[in-house]
């Protein structure tokens, strides 16, 4: 191990011949703390979601909500890597920038997110409607819980599918740069982890396979290749957070769609009274 | 993958309890490097870890990944899971990806181990 220059003998990086990196590196004396060179990539603390509606997706299901982790979840917990070999050509940092820019344009078909107009930056909240069969959308969202140029870290809310979060990241290996999504999650409530043993951990790979090989089409690849790799990391279900049920989105979502019809209408009516005010 | 930018010492404090001192950079890149440290701080002996993050100096979304896989192997021992040193940066980090809802933060060594023999 080294040994670090106490407060009595500090001398400046420039005086020692330092890069910026390195002498970020070295720990300020007491009481002195820096700021860690991660303070902007990280979103700030916050205890439940606040959006704004989106054109294009229902919107429900997230504000109020708070942020799930694996911690909170209830079903059996995996890691999932989905991984593709993006060439010498391109550098991480590229390929991350593209993701970012166009993340919604890689979803399969049918799918919708709805994100900041800025593109991908700690704090921001998307709005997603996902196909869930039989017509039915599945309205839920996520929180950019950490972003910088090599990696993006998406993290879900209460009554999303699954509890956890999403790591998109690209880097060098060798010669090549490897892109890849990494899913830690937990499914949220037993209905989740019945649907996810039924058929979702399936329907789920293939979606982040097509996403992988969007973007490599259009990173320019000829014939994007993804691999994929699940790791049951816990196979032990959280059956305290059995409650979760009370968030879940999937049943909320069928119930909003049923009630659509009816909600819309008495929207309707309460704008046709007489002296009724008119959204603006 | 990058070679870690990390050092994980561990002291043994008694029979039940170890600390482990973490100076560098945690991201996903560490998990052998924790994974070593975890099994000199007695694998599944001790009741309680300690983890002494004084001397963090950077942290990403792998790095909380890792921490949670952890988390998941010293559940698996019936061992707790405690932290210190941590500043107001990444104390709140734990408390955003809801970490401190499973790893109990203390202010201090003494605390922690205070809490470790309660």
């Amino acid at each position: 191990m080294t040994d670090t220059a106490g407060p009595d003998r500090v001398a400046s990086a420039e005086q020692i011949g330092l890069s910026a990196r390195e002498a970020a590196a070295i720990p300020a004396p007491d009481g002195a703390r820096a700021a860690p060179r991660d303070t902007d990539s990280w979103a700030k603390k916050v205890d439940r979601l606040e959006v704004d509606p989106r054109a294009g997706v229902r919107g429900t299901n997230v504000a109020g909500r708070r942020l799930t982790g694996p911690v909170q979840g209830f079903g059996k917990m995996w890691q999932k890597t989905y991984r593709m070999n993006a060439g010498p050509a391109i550098a991480p940092e590229a390929a991350i920038a593209t993701w970012k820019q166009h993340f919604p344009e890689f979803w399969p078909k049918g799918n919708r997110f709805a994100g900041a107009l800025t593109g991908i930056n700690p704090g921001d909240v998307a709005l997603l409607d996902l196909a869930i069969g039989g017509g039915v959308k599945l309205s839920t969202g996520v929180f950019v819980l950490y972003a910088d140029t090599e990696s993006f870290t998406l993290m879900t809310p209460q009554g999303h599918m699954f509890a956890g979060w999403i790591t998109f990241s690209a880097e060098r290996e060798g010669d090549e740069t490897m892109v890849q999504a990494q899913v830690l999650m937990r499914a949220n409530d037993p209905i989740y982890e019945i649907g996810m043993t039924l058929g979702g951990h399936a329907k789920e790979d293939k979606f982040w396979a097509a996403t992988l090989t969007a973007l490599g089409q259009r990173l320019g690849l000829p014939e994007p290749k993804v691999d994929t790799k699940s790791t049951c990391v816990d196979s032990k279900r959280q059956w305290r957070h059995a409650r979760n049920i009370w968030h879940n989105s999937a049943v909320r979502s069928v119930l909003q769609t049923i009630a659509a019809p009816v909600t819309g209408l008495a929207r309707m009516l309460r704008h046709d009274k007489p002296g009724a005010k008119t959204a603006a | 993958m990058s070679a870690p930018a990390i050092t994980m010492d561990v002291r043994l404090i008694g029979d039940q309890v170890a600390v482990v001192d973490i100076k560098g950079e945690v991201t996903a890149a560490c998990e052998p490097v924790l994974m070593s440290a975890y099994e000199a701080a007695g694998g599944g002996k001790t009741s309680r870890l300690v983890l002494n993050f004084a001397g963090l100096e950077y942290m990403n979304s792998g790095g909380i990944g890792m921490l949670v896989t952890l988390l998941v192997r010293a559940n698996r021992q019936r061992q707790e899971l405690a932290a210190y040193g941590l500043s107001d940066h990444y104390r709140e980090i734990f408390e955003l990806t809801r970490l401190d809802e499973a790893i109990t933060i203390y202010d201090n060594e003494e605390s922690a181990l205070n809490g470790a023999t309660r």
